[in-house]
């Protein structure tokens, strides 16, 4: 007999159960760190939410001149301050976020599919370590490349003067931009929708595209038609997956994507490209010296709770998403 | 295995006269008889592959090129220093330290941690609607930006209860940044991919094992501590360097909650305990200070921070790739 059967004399348990108990407590503890986090975070940034209602999502302002306002009114006894309209760092959110999303989802589906089933076997072996090792550069290098050579490059080469004039008075277009940000951006997140991918891909079953094949459908065409679309689920959680890492990119944008709260017109033309904004998690990130004064703390919880809201509306709509693909076949759909 | 196993004493079947074996691509699979757009398609898909290798290749060498060239011996031992320009400012030891205590500290936590999480949903799962919340927590802390997290971490250090974990001043007031902050708030940055990398591996091992050893009158416990998790070892391995590879590559935790002082600063008298509640740096930290658009603006030094901490990467993905491979050449049936 196993000494794990015997039962404990004051508790009544085996040990088994109290194995159980015990793991269960550990996970109801991760639950709840989670849950501490969102009412925290919340509770913190109510203040400015309920200062500026609606208008905080809104355009109106220099959003940089209303930030400084609110740090300084936590500074001197004044009534502290919170007016501020976000939109320029809302949009320049967006932009980041979904042109790079965009780029690398294309690229990288193409990518999976080659990887998968068309490349010969030597590019195989060289690319799988290859978006492996890619996938865990982290940020700041991404930054700091980007900064010491792709910010000079389009600074010096793809800025005229006479663009630069056009638009003195408001920003300097000195190379930190749009551009930097979404370059780098899309070759941060498409080795991660590469490797989600390439895994789902690989797990249709190989008789669904021999059956095509055997129809006379040409292997490309078989593998489009029968593979990617089998294996929609995995996009979709590649997508979200590498979406909540874009969006919540700081140290990178902060480095490349320029300091100002402007927001990029795309009326401007080709200069909306190289015009710099700086996004929501960019934000807290340039501010974080600032977070002693309190109504700039709120400021600071806010932004960060819009982020939080957003990467769980984000994973909740991919999950509502996959329901009615995986009710045929799931692959890759437990893929955190 | 299992058709080996069948068919190993007979001779493979004879294939019929004409038709080729299946390994080999027959003409009609060459793209020469396909339409225009899907050879341009075709066309495009190795464009890209390539570019991704010419991308990663660029980026390696670059660093490599630069590293070399700024990365002297001495910086490795030395620590950063007050100078007027780049040959005074010293090396990055206590950046490297900070690295390694960090890592540490964040998957000291999230590795048991972690391993318990994906021990009781893969193993346990009761009740299921508690399953499903403790799924979609992780994964929320998987897609939780980490300057949040380092928000959050501000609030939770900053507290009195938890000031013992950083420097408190005589009056009382608590600082709240230190290496026991930054360990504490990036062991969540570390917990999705230890918690999906353990239960994937603890998924892939089939129901069998478990009912061998439920027959022979292991309990339920014991299972799981002899025979599960020792076969699941190689993903708890991969699991851990891949966490290791996500918390030395942060930098917004690092640069919120450790205090980004150059050297490491403690607190007290207690040699190791002191050090941990103090501030300090990492090389991430490190370099985001130093690049040009960082306070202290030394682009040779991020160049050659940035190479070390490259290297160590690097050597993480070997490793993460030689346990990798080990866990795929374990085969059940």
């Amino acid at each position: 007999m196993d000494e794990e059967f015997l039962e404990d004399e004051d508790t009544g348990l085996s040990q088994d159960q109290r194995a159980e108990l015990g793991l269960g407590a550990l996970v109801c503890l991760v639950v709840l760190v989670l849950l501490a986090m969102l009412a925290f975070i919340f509770q913190e940034a109510w203040a400015s939410f309920s200062h500026n209602g609606l208008h905080w999502f809104g355009p109106g302002g220099n959003a940089d001149q209303q930030i400084q306002a609110i740090f300084t009114s936590g500074d001197l006894k004044q009534t502290p301050k919170f007016l501020l309209h976000a939109w320029p760092m809302i949009w320049s959110t967006i932009l980041t976020t979904v042109g790079s999303v965009v780029i690398s989802f294309v690229c990288s589906l193409f990518v999976a599919v080659f990887l998968v089933e068309f490349a010969p076997g030597w590019l195989k072996r060289i690319l799988e370590p290859v978006v492996r090792l890619l996938a865990s550069v982290p940020s700041v290098i991404y930054g700091l490349i980007g900064v010491l050579v792709l910010v000079p490059f389009i600074g010096n080469h793809l800025v005229s003067e006479k663009a630069q004039a056009s638009v003195t008075p408001v920003i300097s277009l000195n190379g930190y931009s749009l551009l930097a940000a979404l370059v780098i951006l899309s070759v941060m997140i498409s080795p991660i929708m590469i490797a989600i991918f390439s895994e789902g891909l690989r797990s249709v079953p190989r008789g669904w595209l021999e059956g095509s094949l055997a129809l006379g459908v040409n292997r490309w065409r078989t593998f489009w038609n029968i593979a990617v679309r089998t294996a929609r689920p995995a996009l979709i959680a590649g997508t979200v997956l590498a979406t909540a890492r874009a969006l919540g990119e700081s140290v990178m944008l902060s480095m490349v994507g320029g300091s100002t709260a402007f927001a990029p017109n795309p009326a401007d033309g080709l200069i909306f490209f190289v015009e710099p904004s700086r996004g929501l998690a960019a934000t807290i990130l340039h501010n974080t010296d600032e977070l002693n004064s309190p109504p700039m703390r709120h400021t600071l919880f806010a932004i960060a709770a819009v982020l939080l809201f957003s990467s769980a509306a984000l994973s909740l709509a991919g999950w509502a998403a996959k329901q009615p693909m995986k009710r045929y076949f799931n692959v890759g759909g437990t893929a955190a | 295995m299992s058709s080996g196993v069948l068919t190993g004493s007979r001779d493979p079947l004879p294939t019929p006269a004409g038709a080729s074996p299946p390994e080999r691509r027959g003409a009609a699979d060459s793209s020469a008889s396909w339409r225009l757009t899907d050879r341009i398609g075709l066309g495009f898909a190795w464009f890209l592959g390539l570019l991704f290798c010419a991308i990663t290749l660029a980026i390696v060498a670059f660093l490599a090129v630069q590293g070399i060239r700024y990365l002297r011996p001495e910086l490795l031992w030395t620590n950063p220093q007050v100078g007027f320009n780049q040959n005074e400012t010293g090396g990055f030891l206590d950046p490297i330290i900070g690295t390694f205590l960090v890592a540490g500290i964040a998957i000291g936590i999230a590795g048991p941690v972690g391993v318990g999480v994906a021990v009781w949903l893969s193993e346990y799962g009761r009740p299921t609607a508690l399953a499903r919340v403790v799924e979609s927590t992780v994964e929320m802390l998987a897609g939780a930006p980490s300057v949040v997290l380092a928000l959050f971490g501000i609030l939770l250090f900053d507290s009195k209860v938890l000031g013992f974990l950083s420097e408190t001043t005589s009056d009382g007031v608590v600082f709240g940044k230190s290496f026991f902050a930054a360990g504490a708030m990036l062991s969540l940055v570390a917990l999705p991919l230890v918690v999906s990398t353990v239960r994937e591996g603890l998924q892939a091992i089939p129901n069998h094992v478990r009912e061998a050893s439920y027959a022979v009158g292991k309990s339920k416990t014991a299972t799981i501590r002899r025979v599960l998790l020792p076969a699941a070892r190689p993903s708890v391995i991969t699991g851990h360097m891949l966490g290791i590879g996500h918390v030395i590559g942060d930098t917004a935790i690092i640069v919120l909650l450790l205090g980004d002082t150059q050297t490491l600063q403690g607190v007290g008298n207690v040699p190791l305990w002191g050090i941990l509640r103090g501030t300090g740096s990492t090389l991430t930290s490190y370099v985001f200070d130093n690049a040009p658009t960082g306070d202290l603006n030394q682009p040779n030094k991020a160049y050659a921070a940035a190479f070390v901490l490259l290297v160590i990467i690097l050597i993480l993905n070997v490793l993460v790739d030689v346990f990798g491979r080990r866990s795929r050449e374990l085969r059940w049936s």
